[in-house]
């Protein structure tokens, strides 16, 4: 595995002051992914943002990991119509100004 | 600044427990919580406020200041000293007092009891994230249609940005950390950039594909030719077919738009054919079609 576009889960919990167990549990819920390259865990960069969004859900509201899961869900679930809407928005000025 | 009533801010009595006003924080703090709230600015800024309501009403001493001096409480200390200090002034004229050093507004005050140095509390410091910011590009079409530079100006700041080909209308892309500053040692919030792409007169946009009109007179359209058509990578020659029809489509494979952040990768563009028919006819013209529609 290449580590180029891995942070290691270690230094990412430094950097925020957190305990691993926070990372493991997001892995466990199925929320993140997590690799492991010659004994250490690594965080994919496109998964560090995700993993800060949790974590300020966590700390600043105190939300458990069932509600991050739920938030996230209903994130992504909102993204997905956003986008939606967004493509349907676009096709409609097919017929603007005709 | 206006004077803001933190009570009225959280939703609490002035008589509010600890344990209330921890309660009314933590529910507004969900409702407007900029990670559930992404890319609403009423609920950032409501965050915002509800964030420093809770700062001073959850504190004991600053909570106390607060209650006992309203909107000058933050120079509670000084009122304290001159208080001390018989024959002030202040206390005979009725003036509002304004320390002479120059009075910081309020989002100067928060920004020193967040900013750090200067709390009196001793608490632990909360790592505060910047808030995001949001802008609004407009593009033609045409703009869209390469990868390029552009320079915009946020909050005073300049940022290049690259804008990459077949970028979509109403599409938004962030910039992590140019946002505004993180509190405490916070991360700076992220700069969200929405695209709003205007509508070309010659070219229809659907995702990847274009659709363009193409006029073609009746004698090519019945015994076909050819006819020269723009696309935006240059001018195309096609090959008509005797008989085409009026509305009939051609596919060009690979003349639509570049897909988004696929080097290489193009939609298809639409030539639809639309035939003239004259308007007015030469009298040798008219006597030629009575012959043809007598065949």
């Amino acid at each position: 595995m290449q580590t180029e576009h891995f942070i290691s889960a270690d230094k990412f919990c430094i950097y925020h002051n957190i305990e691993f167990s926070f990372i493991k549990n997001l892995e466990d819920f199925g929320l993140i992914d997590v690799k492991t390259f010659e004994e250490t865990r690594y965080i994919h960069e496109d998964e560090v943002g995700k993993i800060e969004r949790m974590l300020r859900l966590h700390n600043d509201l105190e939300i458990n990991m069932e509600g991050i899961d739920t938030i996230t869900h209903l994130l992504d679930r909102m993204n997905s119509m956003q986008e939606e809407i967004r493509i349907l928005k676009n096709k409609l000025r097919l017929y603007e100004e005709d | 600044m206006a004077f803001v009533d933190y009570y009225k801010v959280l939703g609490i009595d002035k008589n509010a427990a600890e344990k209330e006003i921890k309660n009314a924080y933590r529910k507004l703090a969900r409702k407007y919580h900029p990670d559930v709230n992404p890319n609403d600015k009423d609920a950032h800024a409501k965050f915002q406020e509800i964030n420093e309501a809770n700062e001073v009403l959850s504190d004991t001493v600053k909570r106390k200041k607060y209650d006992e001096y309203g909107k000058d409480w933050k120079h509670a200390d000084q009122f304290e000293q001159a208080k001390s200090n018989r024959g002030q002034q202040y206390a005979s004229s009725g003036e509002s007092f304004s320390g002479g050093s120059g009075e910081r507004d309020f989002s100067d005050f928060f920004s020193s009891m967040f900013g750090g140095g200067s709390g009196s509390s001793g608490r632990q410091q909360v790592k505060y994230r910047g808030q995001d910011f949001n802008a609004e590009l407009h593009l033609n079409l045409r703009d869209a249609y390469t990868s390029h530079q552009q320079t915009l100006t946020v909050n005073g700041k300049n940022i290049r940005i690259t804008i990459p080909a077949g970028i979509e209308n109403d599409q938004t892309i962030k910039i992590k950390g140019h946002g505004g500053q993180g509190q405490n040692q916070g991360q700076n919030g992220d700069l969200y950039i929405n695209f709003k792409i205007a509508n070309d007169p010659d070219f229809k946009r659907e995702g990847n594909n274009l659709y363009t009109v193409s006029k073609i007179d009746l004698y090519t359209a019945v015994l076909g030719g050819e006819t020269t058509i723009n696309t935006l990578s240059g001018k195309v020659k096609l090959k008509v077919s005797a008989g085409t029809q009026n509305g009939a489509k051609v596919k060009l494979k690979g003349k639509g738009f570049p897909v988004y952040k696929r080097d290489g990768e193009f939609g298809d563009l639409y030539v639809n054919y639309q035939v003239m028919i004259p308007a007015t006819l030469t009298e040798q013209q008219e006597e030629l079609f009575k012959q043809l529609s007598q065949l």
